[in-house]
């Protein structure tokens, strides 16, 4: 059997402002995760480019790839992804080991951002002592270790709760708008609307509509009505 | 091509000291104590058996070296044929097969549970990319644990080999044999099966380690349990 080739994303013509609050909604197969990581450069488009602050980040070697992984982007997965033999703080602080912060500045700032996400008291427990809500604050910790400008979270609340999920849509909306991190959310969550700016609805590798938050109550009454 | 803007991003480094490498390593270590005992074992069998066969080589040369008669009588009741006078006691060729065939084993031993190992860090593997490691990050972990690996193992490996050995050569060729016994000589064969533990150990891991180096960050993404 021969490869086939799938376009997966047609023409996707996409601004996100700093600072902003994006969420990529859109059914399985819509191209929604393969959007968000060319956004996360996890992925490189076969044609086309992915700007990330003037800069094409498809042009980018490994080694410029790793330093945007490391400095620019903080990532938030559905299944938390805490690397299971390190502690709390072991996982916030790693980042800031990879940047060549000094032990002592980046056990400071990585309590200081475990405190920020309300697990300052766990910072030694290791992922299995931890719920899934705290390790995904963990994660949101980890995220923001090198200060960066853009927060990706694929589908944060999927494996959460209801209540939960809430907590950690709160805390993100919080921290948009505390440190001006820009936050783009691919996800299937509702309530996620509810925070942000923009929803971005992709279907078949096209962006269906873009809605403005004011524009939003309208459309999900339509949802629920469907 | 449009949008060919050079990339102009200030001190674009990223680092891992490593001191933080051993460490992550160690931990890696401590938590996956049973795997890594795992691997370890078949390291453990394959020096002590190399160790036990060096040892023992080295006990029967200082033997047939010596004057005493009575010692060179009893290797020669083992059915061990002492050398004309400047001759050099070898390993027989049975020998020399069951060695390569228990090395090749063990390093075969090495690869797979690697592999598996890898498979079950891909997760971890793909995050750390995520958050900035390099390929040669990853390569320089699962190297690092390699080699601590090599060496708890073929240190436990050679000291047990060398001490069966020393043990059946007081059995079987009496007491009179401590005297004739060369320490330094014991010592370099047991520095020898450290060595190669360590280098059988980095040859096992080095497929895998490339394979969890080479990985993509995306698999971190991938929802996988």
């Amino acid at each position: 059997m021969g490869k086939t080739i799938v376009q997966v994303l047609k023409g996707i013509d996409l601004e996100i402002r700093a600072g902003e609050y994006v969420s990529i909604m859109g059914p399985s197969g819509s191209g929604k995760t393969t959007l968000f990581n060319m956004i996360g450069g996890l992925d490189k488009p076969s044609s086309g480019s992915v700007f990330i602050d003037e800069i094409d980040i498809s042009q980018l070697d490994a080694y410029e790839l790793a330093w945007l992984r490391c400095r620019k982007i903080g990532y938030i997965f559905q299944t938390f992804n805490i690397i299971q033999v390190m502690t709390a703080l072991e996982n916030v602080t790693l980042p800031m080991v990879f940047a060549g912060v000094s032990d002592d500045e980046a056990r400071e700032r990585g309590m200081d951002l475990l405190d920020l996400v309300g697990l300052k008291k766990r910072f030694l427990h290791k992922p299995f002592e931890l719920s899934g809500g705290q390790q995904q604050r963990v994660a949101i910790a980890r995220a923001l270790a090198n200060d960066p400008a853009i927060i990706l979270a694929d589908e944060p609340t999927g494996n959460l709760d209801l209540s939960t999920g809430e907590e950690i849509i709160k805390l993100l909306k919080l921290l948009s708008q505390e440190k001006g991190v820009t936050i783009i959310s691919a996800t299937h969550d509702l309530k996620m609307l509810n925070v942000s700016d923009r929803v971005i609805w992709i279907s078949d590798g096209k962006i269906e509509k873009i809605e403005k938050r004011e524009e939003l109550s309208i459309s999900l009454g339509q949802i629920g009505e469907k | 091509m449009q949008g060919k803007i050079k990339p102009n991003l200030p001190q674009k480094q990223v680092v891992l000291p490593f001191k933080k490498s051993v460490e992550i390593a160690v931990k890696s270590i401590n938590s996956r104590f049973f795997r890594t005992l795992i691997t370890t074992m078949s390291l453990i069998l394959a020096i002590s058996f190399y160790a036990y066969i060096k040892v023992n080589l080295d006990i029967i040369s200082s033997i047939a070296a010596s004057n005493d008669k009575a010692a060179i009588q009893r290797l020669s009741l083992q059915g061990i044929e002492v050398p004309e006078e400047g001759g050099v006691l070898g390993l027989s060729p049975q020998e020399r097969w069951l060695l390569f065939l228990s090395l090749l084993v063990c390093v075969v031993g090495i690869v797979n549970t690697q592999l598996m190992a890898v498979a079950d860090r891909f997760r971890e593997i793909g995050t750390m990319k995520c958050l900035g490691a390099l390929d040669r990050f990853v390569l320089r972990l699962f190297l690092i644990e390699a080699v601590l690996q090599g060496l708890i193992g073929s240190a436990l490996g050679g000291a047990a080999g060398a001490v069966i050995a020393c043990l059946g050569a007081l059995v079987k060729y009496g007491s009179s044999v401590i005297g004739l016994m060369s320490v330094n000589q014991i010592l370099t064969s047991v520095l020898s099966a450290v060595v190669l533990g360590c280098l059988l150990s980095i040859l096992g891991v080095l497929y895998p380690a490339l394979l969890a180096a080479k990985m993509q960050p995306v698999e971190a993404m991938r929802g996988r349990d």
